[in-house]
């Protein structure tokens, strides 16, 4: 497990990091390093030069801000774990284990977009908003904009992400995971959230390219009835070794219905 | 448990925390990537990515000018150096085995096999090089499963193996089988896939060669599980070095479970590298190197058939599978599909006939060879599983229909019809404290009550018997073994009476540090402090065969035993010397030898051991010293046996498959340290149930690896394990002198079969399915449910 040779260096602010950036494109960030360094390791990713915003404090920790909850990028898992906000508690407990909880990031977990991360689907059920902050300036993005494919959010090269803002008025929540027997990744998960209107949103992670909304699941929901099946009808599952995309779709309607049960 | 409880002994028995523990558990303990020696260079490996390939050019020059990089080896610099092919230690009739050069020359067989090496000033420099160098690869037509392997126009993996098939091997009594069928009130068949394991031991491979040009003497620090083995096939047949000139050191080794057993092409290329180089040479396999070059296990294609009276009594047992070898055969693969395991197909039942047929193959594989059990949790499996089915064909209870068939306790020894004698056995009462232990009958209630709703209960009751203890040198050899299979071991006094054990078995977590000084101390009667074990050196032990196949204690034990009785022999005398007493007058009792009526005029273990080294008054023509050698043969392989249960749920929605409980009642004879033996058959459990419903070593049809890592295969993890229930009973074996049996691999050998069958008790029950092969991954198990319910509904429905 050697990765190929590469230069490091540690930014010193986030507004160094961008100009370090933008005078240099090689230039990969490295968050917790526990999706980039396993990568770099199988010499899949061979990044010329790192640049180390791990320590960041002005990316670590949870705020509140008016309606919202505004947590760092760089807030580990183990953090978001021992949190206050909705949801992403109950998910971050399912991510890896305490060494990877320990290291890994929220904020790399969600620019990286693993279609096979646990916390999009938190990201989408919530309706968090993603600050993002480039050399022109700090634009934020929603939940529904931010997964745009297999392995591609919403920020860009030279972007970093800053923060993520979560409401404040979720009165309920559940995730519910099937996890890959050798990775423990999402084969599929679904979240689920109860907002300040009592509206539910629902979403998944896992099966498809990208994690997305339940659009069927949470119509049936929000009009009193049971989840049922076929929520994901006609979208494209991914399939492999350990489920199939017909699989992977059972098993959203599985978890569906438990995670509804579950919310009550 | 019953039985142990009858020994006297203080050491024997007692349940010692492991004496080696504190230096692995503060990582302090010395494995061969550890040690480093002045002026080393590191070595990476160029494998194949492609399963089957004719290597063109390698330019070497690609990366020779690189800094860092000290040399580049091919097969043409092997075959320069006179180095010759690895050979296979067991041959059967007719075997056909193609070469295995340590680097291969003309064509790749398999992805992961050894093209080229980079030698490097260090381990990043090696690897970046090893990544760089060009291989120009004419990839061939490759096949990887042994079904596809012998059909008609399959892709030919060597030249000279025609039709893949290296082997054609049969035991028992075809025609007495076929009267059995004739006979028959009932018959059932299966076919079964044992599949593709890879083995994992946490600490990989590794290797680290010296050599001195001024005496010409290597020495080698090598992951292995038997140093002697490697330094005889090293010196004798691959690279022609004097036996006497190459020192084999297997440190700390961080597990084996076979995959260590064998000469691997790493440890030739770094002793030639270190002679080449004139610098030692270090090679640590990556988990990813170890994935495509660790001797892999199983992967059987069987069809089995079993026959019996009305009475349910079985009349016969017939087997027939192919077995793939692989892309080369390595040191046991011959004997481990054929020996190790047609034998084993009769089970602990009366089973008048049995015939097995197995023929091997060749693939573009990575070559499979002894893994845990070695053949044996394969006979386990083709027999528990056709066992099961043919209760169910029966409507009997499997626990029911296994104990009518049981060999009873006045058949032993007991002649098997195909080649065995078991040495000592007594099911029954396994079974029965089995059955008690997890309370069956409830469990067979509470599997009735959860009938039809989502969450089901799968229940077994498996019972087996093993051969290990290997073995009778003059029976494998008469078999094909190449080598012998007795042990060793050195019992060295010194002078302040403090002790040294040598042993020709390996300790590569077995906790033979501890188990043997325990022997040691109740035979000579001092503090287990006093005395320690010595082993993984050919520099410091006499000669002996290693560690495989459960042998340690019932081999290398018994060695110790002898050894042991040799020292106190002498001890005795000298006492009885000093004693001034005759030798007969004198008791060896209570850690002091002592006039018998006279118990004030005694000698301690110390005063004799002073006593042999100063050599001042010592019986009449008496050598001096306290040190004595025994080699041990034993009479005939050890049988432990034993009833293991498993209680599954699994939930009809997800096809996921809980592991609930796990209970089993295992006999290795007398427990020399009950703790051991506890470890040793939690792992192996784990291992077993590991591969029925998670471990698969998966190959495209091609020969390309899809399991190549832990993101892809599924190793068995703590909470994915329920706590096991665990007893034993003991009934020693008649032919060595500690009565024990071995106990390193029952829990694999019975655990894949009693998991798989908990697995298909449930679907059995719930919709009739007779049979699924493993892993039962979900996704399997929901598609089996789900066609099966839609086809009683329709069934209904019409
Ligand atoms: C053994 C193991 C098990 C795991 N199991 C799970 C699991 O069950 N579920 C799960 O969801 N995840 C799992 N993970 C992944 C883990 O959650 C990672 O920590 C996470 O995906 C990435 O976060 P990081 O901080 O480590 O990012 P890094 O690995 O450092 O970076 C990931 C990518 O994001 C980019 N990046 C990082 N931060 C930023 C930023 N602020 N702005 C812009 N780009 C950025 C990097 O350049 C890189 O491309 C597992 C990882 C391991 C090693």
């Amino acid at each position: 497990m050697y990765p190929a040779n590469f230069d490091y260096q540690k930014a010193a602010s986030v507004d160094a990091a961008l100009q370090a950036m933008a005078d240099n494109p090689d230039l990969k960030v490295i968050a917790g390093g526990h999706s980039l360094l396993p990568a770099m390791k199988l010499r899949l990713a061979q990044p010329p030069a790192l640049l180390d915003i791990f320590n960041l404090e002005e990316l670590k920790g949870i705020k509140e801000d008016g309606d919202f909850y505004v947590v760092g990028a760089m807030t580990t898992h183990a953090d978001v774990l021992r949190s206050q906000l909705p949801l992403f508690p109950e998910v971050a407990g399912w991510v890896g284990d305490p060494m990877v909880r320990n290291r890994g990031t929220i904020g790399g977990s969600l620019a990286h977009a693993d279609p096979s991360a646990d916390y999009p689907a938190a990201a989408l059920a919530t309706g968090a908003e993603f600050v993002i902050r480039g050399m022109g300036g700090e634009r934020t993005v929603g939940a529904d904009e931010m997964f745009l494919g297999m392995f591609e959010s919403a920020v860009q090269h030279g972007e970093l992400l800053t923060h993520i803002r979560i409401p404040r008025g979720i009165s309920a929540s559940v995730y519910e995971k099937y996890r890959h027997p050798a990775s423990h990744y999402a084969i599929v998960g679904v979240a689920m959230a109860r907002h300040a209107d009592g509206q539910i949103r629902a979403a998944y992670t896992g099966a498809a390219e990208k994690a997305a909304r339940l659009p069927k699941l949470e119509e049936r929901l929000n009009a009193g009835q049971d989840a049922g099946t076929g929520l994901v009808e006609g979208a494209d599952m991914l399939g492999d070794r350990f489920a199939s995309a017909e699989f992977r779709a059972h098993l959203v309607d599985v978890l569906s219905d438990r995670a509804a049960k579950r919310l009550g | 448990m019953t039985g142990n409880e009858s020994r006297t002994d203080k050491y024997f028995g007692q349940a010692l925390k492991r004496k080696e523990d504190p230096r692995f558990i503060t990582g302090t303990g010395n494995y061969t990537d550890d040690i480093v020696l002045p002026g080393m260079l590191h070595a990476a490996m160029v494998r194949s990515p492609y399963p089957h390939a004719k290597i063109g050019g390698i330019n070497k020059e690609s990366v020779t000018g690189m800094p860092g990089v000290v040399a580049v080896l091919t097969g043409q610099d092997i075959a320069d150096a006179g180095i010759g092919s690895i050979p296979v230690g067991w041959l059967l009739p007719e075997l056909k085995t193609p070469a295995h050069p340590a680097i291969a020359l003309t064509e790749a067989n398999h992805v992961g096999d050894i093209v080229a090496v980079v030698v490097a000033e260090n381990r990043a420099l090696a690897e970046d090089a090893a990544s760089m160098l060009e291989v120009d690869y004419e990839p061939l037509p490759s096949v990887a499963f042994a079904g596809a392997a012998i059909a008609e126009g399959a892709p030919v993996v060597h030249d000279d193996v025609p039709g893949n098939v290296a082997f054609n091997w049969e035991i028992g009594d075809a025609t007495a089988v076929q009267e059995g069928f004739n006979a028959a009130y009932k018959t059932v068949k299966l076919k079964l896939t044992n599949q593709r394991l890879i083995p994992n031991a946490i600490e990989p491979r590794a290797s680290l060669a010296q050599f001195t040009p001024a005496s010409g003497e290597y020495l080698l620090y090598t992951t292995s599980q038997n140093p002697h083995i490697h330094r005889l096939i090293l010196a004798a047949f691959v690279m022609n070095i004097p036996e006497h000139k190459l020192r084999v050191i297997s440190p700390d080794v961080g597990g084996g479970f076979g995959s260590k057993i064998f000469q691997y092409q790493e440890e030739v290329i770094m002793l030639l590298a270190a002679r080449l180089m004139g610098r030692p040479v270090k090679w640590t396999a990556r988990r990813s190197e170890a994935f495509v070059s660790d001797m892999q296990g199983r992967d059987h294609e069987t069809e089995t058939e079993m026959a019996v009276d009305k009475d349910g009594k079985m009349l016969a047992f017939r087997v027939n599978t192919l077995a793939n070898l692989g892309a080369y055969q390595t040191l046991f693969a011959p004997a481990v599909p054929t020996y190790l395991y047609g034998t084993l197909c009769n089970g602990v039942y009366k089973l008048p006939a049995v015939h097995v047929k197995v023929q091997g193959v060749m693939t573009n594989t990575v070559p499979v060879d002894a893994y845990r059990g070695a053949g044996r949790p394969e006979a386990t499996y083709a027999i528990e599983r056709t066992v099961d089915a043919m209760a169910h064909a029966l409507g009997e209870d499997p626990a029911e229909f296994r104990r009518k068939n049981f060999i009873q306790p006045e058949d032993f020894p007991y002649q098997t019809p195909v080649a065995l004698v078991y040495d000592s056995g007594n099911y029954e009462p396994a079974l029965d404290m089995a059955l008690g232990m997890m309370k069956y009958p409830e469990l067979r209630a509470e599997q009735e009550r959860m009938k039809g709703s989502n969450k089901i209960l799968g229940v077994s009751v498996i019972s087996y018997v093993e051969a290990c203890g290997l073995a009778p040198s003059a029976l494998v050899g008469q078999l094909g073994a190449q080598a012998g299979q007795w042990e060793s071991s050195l019992v060295r006094v010194y002078p302040t009476g403090k002790v040294e054990l040598f042993t020709g078995s390996h300790s590569h977590g077995q906790g033979h540090e501890t188990a043997f000084p325990q022997i040691a101390a109740d035979e000579l009667q001092i503090p287990i402090e006093d005395i320690d074990l010595v082993h993984g050196d050919t520099g410091r032990m006499p000669y002996g065969w290693g560690t495989y196949g459960s042998r340690s204690a019932a081999v290398g034990g018994s060695a110790l035993k002898v050894a042991l009785q040799k020292i106190t022999a002498k001890a005795k005398k000298i006492a009885a010397h000093l004693l001034e007493a005759s030798e007969e007058d004198v008791e060896h009792e209570n850690g002091v030898f002592r006039i018998k009526g006279a118990p004030d005029q005694s000698k301690t273990f110390f005063d004799v051991a002073l006593m042999a080294h100063l050599a001042h008054s010592l019986p009449d023509g008496m050598e001096p010293g306290l040190e004595a050698t025994a080699f041990y043969d034993p009479k005939n392989f050890v049988y432990p046996f034993g009833t293991h249960m498993a209680v599954v749920e699994i939930d009809t929605d997800t096809g996921k498959v809980d592991l609930r409980n796990y209970g089993c009642v295992d006999d290795c004879g007398p427990l020399i340290n009950p703790l051991i033996v506890e470890g040793q058959v939690h792992g192996g459990i784990a291992q077993g149930a590991g591969q029925a419903l998670w471990e698969e070593g998966a190959y495209d049809e091609e020969g390309n690896l899809l399991a190549a890592s832990y993101m892809e295969y599924t190793m068995p993890r703590a909470d994915d394990l329920p706590m096991y229930q665990i007893d034993h009973t003991v009934t020693p074996s008649p032919h060595n002198p500690l009565g024990v049996k071995g106990i390193g691999e029952s829990g694999t050998i019975a655990s894949s079969a009693a998991v798989a069958n908990a697995v298909l008790d449930a679907l059995w029950h719930e919709c009739g399915i007779e049979h699924l092969d493993m892993p039962y991954t979900a996704e399997k198990v929901w598609k089996a449910i789900r066609d099966s319910r839609a086809g009683m509904g329709q069934a209904a429905d019409d």
